[in-house]
C-alpha cells in the first residue's frame, strides 16, 4: 500500500465521517482512530489520525476479534518481500532511547548487523535503564521510534532480518 | 486538582472510574492488558497503554508497568479501582515515592487495616464491637482448643493475611478442630503466601451488613449508611441492598458513628467500607476493613444521590468532604444484581463472545457495564460484566423494578446469572426481607446420596 493510497483512505474517513477503522491487506495492516480529544502516544508518527471530527459511532471494520494489531508498517520502510523478519516488541512500559547516554552514538542504526545479546536500546522505566538484548542475529533493517518515544508493552521497536 | 489520572483497573470500574473523570474535567489514562485491547475503558480513555500480556500478575498486578505508564503519561493521580492492586500498600507507597498520589488511604493505614489480626486489635481499641476470637495469630493446635473453649464452638478459622472466603474452616467441636486448623494454615499459605490463622466465634445464620465511610485529610469522616450483603454464594455477593430491612434509623445513627468514629481513630482518609455480621438480636460483630471502593458502591450513590468515586478524587486532591454528616440523607430503597458470565445453576464461567447485549432502563434503573454487543468475554478475569442497580421509592418498588429490568434484559452468546437473580427475587424470604448468609444454600444442587427427598 503506498503513502498515496493511504492518504486517499484518511481522506475517504474524514468524509464518511467514521471514528475507526481497520483493514489487513498484501502483508499489510491498517489501523485509523479519530476522536475528539485523542492525545494518544505518538506511537506511529504521520500515519496515526488524530483529532477529526466526528459522531462517537463504532465504525467497526471487519472482524475485529481477538487480537488487532494497532501498527502500521509505512509503505516506503517494508522491507523486502519473502525475507525471513524478526521483530523486536518492548517488554516493558517505558521511555525508549537510542544510545546509552545523549553524547553517545546509538547503540545499532539501520543496516547494522547484530548478534544475539547485543544491546539494541535502553528503555528507561521508573528511572531505572533496562538494556533489550537482541534474541537473533541479523541486521537491522527498520528502527520504528524515535529516540525518548514513549513506548508500551509489545510496542514493535526494531525489525531484523536473519541470517 | 489533578491533571491527569492513571485508572489502573479494567471492566466496568475503569469506566466508572473514567465518568467520574470526565465530570470533573481530569484527562484519563487507561491501562490494559493485551487481552482488554479493544474494551471501552481503552476506548473512552484520553491516552491509553499496553502494559503487559493477559496474565494479570504481568499487567493489571504490575506495579513497574504502571508506574511506568503514569510516568510517561504525565499522570498525576492512580485510582486503584477495587481488586488488583487497590488494597496494596506496596503501590501506594511507590506512588508516594514517585510523587504520584494514590487515590485511596495512606500506605500505613491500608497496611494496618489489611492485617485481618491487627485490623481487629486496632477496631478493638477504638470501640468497635468484636466477634470474640483470638485476638491475633494463632500458633498452635493446643493454643487454638483452648482459645475455641473459652469463646464457645461452633469457631472458625481464618487466614490473617486473607479474604475472599479462602483460608476459612468452621469448626463445630474439638475433634474437628485439628485437621481444620492444619488444612486452613495450608490454604492460607497456598492462597496469601502467610500461614498464619486467627479464630472467631462463628455465627449461625447472620445478616452480612457493611457500613461506607468517606474521610478527607482535613479530619473529617462521615458515613453513608450501610448496605446489606447477605445473598453471597462461597464468600462472593450476588446481591446488595440499601437500606437494610433488619436496620432501624437510630441503629444506623449509632452505628454509622461508632464506624465514623473507629475510622478516625486510625486516620482513615478516603473512601472505606467497615463490614459487620450481624446477629437476630441486631447485635453487631466485625469483621473487616475493605480500604477501597467497593463493586456494590452504587446502591449507596443511589440512596444517598452522592457521586463516591468523586468524592474520592477530590479527597485524594486534598479537598474536604463535600457533605456535612448532618447534610447526608437516604432517600428510598436500591437494589443490585451483579451480573456474571456463568452458568445460573453451576456457576460453572462461561467466557465467549456477546452476541446480542441489550439492559433496558426507565425510572430508577442504572447499569455499569463495560459489556456490549460482539464484546469478548475472555476467561483471564472475574466473571462480573455487568451491576444492574434497580431504585425505588420503597423496597417494594425497587424489586418490582429490578424484576421488570431482568426479564427484559438480553444477553446472548454467554449465559448469565440472571435467571438466578430472577429467583432470588421471587423467593418468599427475600421477598419478606428474611436474609442471612446462608440464603443461597437452598438453591444449591441437591447431593446424590440423600435418602430421602427434602423440599427445597
Amino acid at each position: 500500500m503506498t503513502l498515496d493510497e493511504i492518504k486517499r483512505l484518511i481522506e475517504f474517513i474524514r468524509e464518511q465521517d467514521l471514528t475507526e477503522f481497520e483493514l489487513e491487506q498484501d502483508g499489510v495492516k491498517i489501523r485509523i482512530k479519530s476522536g475528539p480529544t485523542h492525545t494518544s502516544l505518538p506511537m506511529m508518527p504521520a500515519m496515526h489520525m488524530i483529532a477529526a471530527h466526528g459522531p462517537a459511532v463504532p465504525a467497526g471494520g471487519p472482524e475485529a476479534a481477538g487480537r488487532s494489531s494497532a501498527s502500521v508498517v509505512p509503505a516506503s520502510d517494508t522491507p523486502d518481500e519473502g525475507a525471513d523478519l524478526a521483530i523486536v516488541k518492548s517488554p516493558i512500559v517505558g521511555t525508549f532511547y537510542r544510545a546509552s547516554d545523549p553524547a553517545a552514538g546509538a547503540f545499532v542504526d539501520v543496516g547494522d548487523d547484530v548478534k544475539k545479546g547485543q544491546v539494541l536500546c535502553i528503555i528507561e522505566a521508573m528511572k531505572l535503564m533496562n538494556e533489550i538484548d537482541s534474541e537473533y542475529d541479523g541486521e537491522i533493517v527498520n528502527v520504528y521510534v524515535e529516540n525518548g518515544q514513549a513506548v508500551q508493552y509489545g510496542e514493535r521497536l526494531f525489525a531484523i532480518r536473519l541470517k | 486538582m489533578f491533571k491527569k489520572i492513571l485508572v489502573a483497573n479494567r471492566g466496568e470500574i475503569a469506566l466508572r472510574i473514567i465518568f467520574a473523570c470526565r465530570e470533573l474535567g481530569i484527562k484519563t489514562v487507561a491501562v490494559y492488558s493485551e487481552a482488554d485491547e479493544n474494551s471501552l475503558h481503552v476506548r473512552f480513555a484520553d491516552e491509553d497503554i499496553c502494559i503487559g500480556p493477559a496474565r494479570s500478575a504481568d499487567s493489571y498486578l504490575n506495579v513497574p508497568a504502571i508506574i511506568s505508564a503514569a510516568e510517561i503519561t504525565g499522570a498525576d493521580a492512580i485510582h486503584p479501582g477495587y481488586g488488583f492492586l487497590s488494597e496494596s500498600a506496596y503501590l501506594a507507597e511507590v506512588c508516594e515515592a514517585c510523587h504520584i498520589r494514590f487515590i485511596g488511604p495512606d500506605p500505613n493505614v491500608i497496611r494496618l487495616l489489611g492485617d485481618k489480626a491487627k485490623a481487629r486489635r486496632a477496631m478493638k481499641k477504638a470501640g468497635v464491637p468484636m466477634l470474640p476470637g483470638s485476638d491475633g495469630p494463632v500458633d498452635s493446635e493446643e493454643q487454638a482448643q483452648k482459645i475455641a473453649k473459652d469463646i464457645g464452638f461452633p469457631v472458625i478459622i481464618k487466614a490473617v493475611a486473607g479474604g475472599g472466603g479462602r483460608g476459612m474452616r468452621i469448626v463445630h467441636n474439638p475433634a474437628e478442630l485439628p485437621h481444620a486448623f492444619k488444612t486452613a494454615q495450608r490454604e492460607a499459605e497456598a492462597a496469601f503466601g502467610r500461614g498464619d490463622v486467627y479464630l472467631e466465634k462463628y455465627l449461625n445464620a447472620p445478616r452480612h451488613i457493611e457500613f461506607q465511610v468517606l474521610g478527607d485529610h482535613h479530619g473529617n469522616v462521615i458515613h453513608l449508611g450501610e448496605r446489606e450483603c447477605s445473598i453471597q454464594r462461597r464468600h462472593q455477593k450476588l446481591l446488595e441492598e440499601s437500606p437494610s430491612v433488619a436496620v432501624l434509623d437510630k441503629v444506623r445513627r449509632r452505628m454509622g458513628g461508632v464506624v465514623a468514629d473507629a475510622a478516625r481513630a486510625v486516620q482513615y482518609t478516603n473512601a472505606g467500607t467497615f463490614e459487620f455480621l450481624m446477629d437476630d438480636r441486631g447485635n453487631f460483630f466485625f469483621m473487616e476493613v475493605n480500604t477501597r471502593i467497593q463493586v456494590e458502591h452504587p446502591v449507596t450513590e443511589m440512596v444517598t444521590g452522592i457521586d463516591i468515586v468523586k468524592e474520592q478524587i477530590r479527597v485524594a486532591a486534598g479537598d474536604r468532604l463535600s457533605f456535612k454528616q448532618s447534610e447526608v440523607t437516604f432517600t428510598g430503597h436500591a437494589i443490585e444484581c451483579r451480573v456474571n458470565a456463568e452458568d445460573p445453576e453451576t456457576f460453572v464461567p462461561s467466557p465467549g463472545v456477546i452476541r446480542a447485549f441489550s439492559i433496558p432502563g426507565g425510572p430508577g434503573v442504572r447499569v455499569d457495564t463495560a459489556a456490549h454487543s460482539e464484546c469478548i468475554i475472555s476467561p483471564h478475569y472475574d466473571s462480573m460484566i455487568a451491576k444492574i442497580i434497580a431504585h425505588g421509592r420503597d423496597r417494594q418498588e425497587s424489586i418490582a423494578r429490578m424484576r421488570r429490568t431482568l426479564e427484559m434484559a438480553v444477553v446472548e452468546g454467554i449465559r448469565t446469572t440472571i435467571p438466578m437473580h430472577l429467583k432470588i427475587l421471587s423467593d418468599p424470604d427475600f421477598l419478606a426481607g428474611r436474609l442471612h448468609t446462608h440464603f443461597m444454600e437452598r438453591y444449591q444442587p441437591k447431593p446424590k446420596t440423600s435418602s430421602l427427598a427434602e423440599s427445597a
